[in-house]
């Protein structure tokens, strides 16, 4: 993992989320603008996934657990998708918090993907 | 083929509406979440830590089974969501108090662990949700049996979401 992309797809996460999860408490249906967000995250999710297969080679290795960190990082990528697949299908205001609540996990687990790979105790 | 004669059934299984599918999708990313961290454990070495390992695959299976039972309709999968979600209850208070007063009981984190710190709380507070949500899906599930024919024209449910 890069430190410094990891920062900007938590941030990018983070409010993507944010953004989907208010707009839909406001009851905004799921829109280009929210859908966008997420899509985004998911761009940079499999952006990181060929970050995550490169950068063993150029000798930035994760120092925690790989396969912990790569269950993360595939459950992670899987979850954008599902929410914009639940948002085509069901167009109503519920599935836009959905679409946040999807960004906002991805948030937490890169947080928790950037400390499995940087600073990993035990 | 047997007859479908305005029965209540179809109208009271509708239990994924509104705010609930924010719920069922809250639970389907919490067991995805306590999935992918029992295999982990598991994978990586039963042996450091066998009762706190089992935990976690057993509120993945618990968390699993929740989700399923609270998108699909029927009165027996109200039972098993009404059970599961319980259960949940129960283990975040026990596992989690247990956890407080001697960690050496789970060298290793469970999803329960410090009453579900590590998920922000959401293991502590989400079957607190559900069960409250089964509870209001009865009730008008029962008022809809009881006065179903006057339900069915006057407090039809809402407009289903096709576009706009």
């Amino acid at each position: 993992m890069i430190p410094w992309l990891a920062y900007v797809e938590i941030a990018v996460a983070a409010a993507a989320g944010l953004l989907a999860a208010v707009s839909g408490l406001l009851g905004r249906r799921p829109s280009d603008l929210t859908l966008g967000g997420a899509a985004l995250v998911e761009v940079l999710l499999i952006a990181q996934i060929v970050v995550a297969i490169v950068a063993p080679f150029t000798g930035n290795s994760p120092t925690g657990n790989p396969l912990e960190f790569w269950v993360y990082l595939v459950s992670a990528a899987l979850l954008p998708a599902a929410g914009i697949a639940w948002a085509l299908v069901d167009r109503g205001r519920w599935s836009t918090v959905i679409v946040g609540i999807a960004c906002l996990a991805v948030a937490i687990m890169l947080y928790r993907m950037l400390v499995i790979w940087t600073v990993q105790q035990a | 083929m047997t007859s479908t004669e305005q029965d209540p059934q179809p109208r009271s299984s509708r239990r994924v509406r509104g705010v609930g599918v924010v719920l069922i999708a809250v639970y389907g990313v919490l067991a995805l979440a306590a999935t992918g961290r029992s295999t982990v454990q598991i994978i990586t070495g039963f042996d450091q830590a066998p009762i706190a390992y089992s935990l976690s695959a057993l509120a993945a299976v618990v968390y699993i089974l929740a989700t399923i039972a609270l998108i699909a309709p029927g009165a027996v999968w109200y039972r098993i969501a009404l059970v599961t979600i319980s259960f949940e209850l129960l283990f975040v208070l026990v596992v989690g108090t247990l956890s407080v007063v001697d960690a050496e009981l789970f060298p290793r984190n469970t999803v329960w662990s410090y009453y579900g710190i590590g998920y922000l709380f959401v293991p502590l507070v989400l079957p607190i949700f559900g069960l409250l949500w089964l509870r209001r899906q009865r009730r008008v599930a029962a008022a809809h049996i009881q006065g179903h024919t006057i339900a069915a024209d006057t407090v039809s449910s809402p407009v289903p979401p096709t576009g706009v």
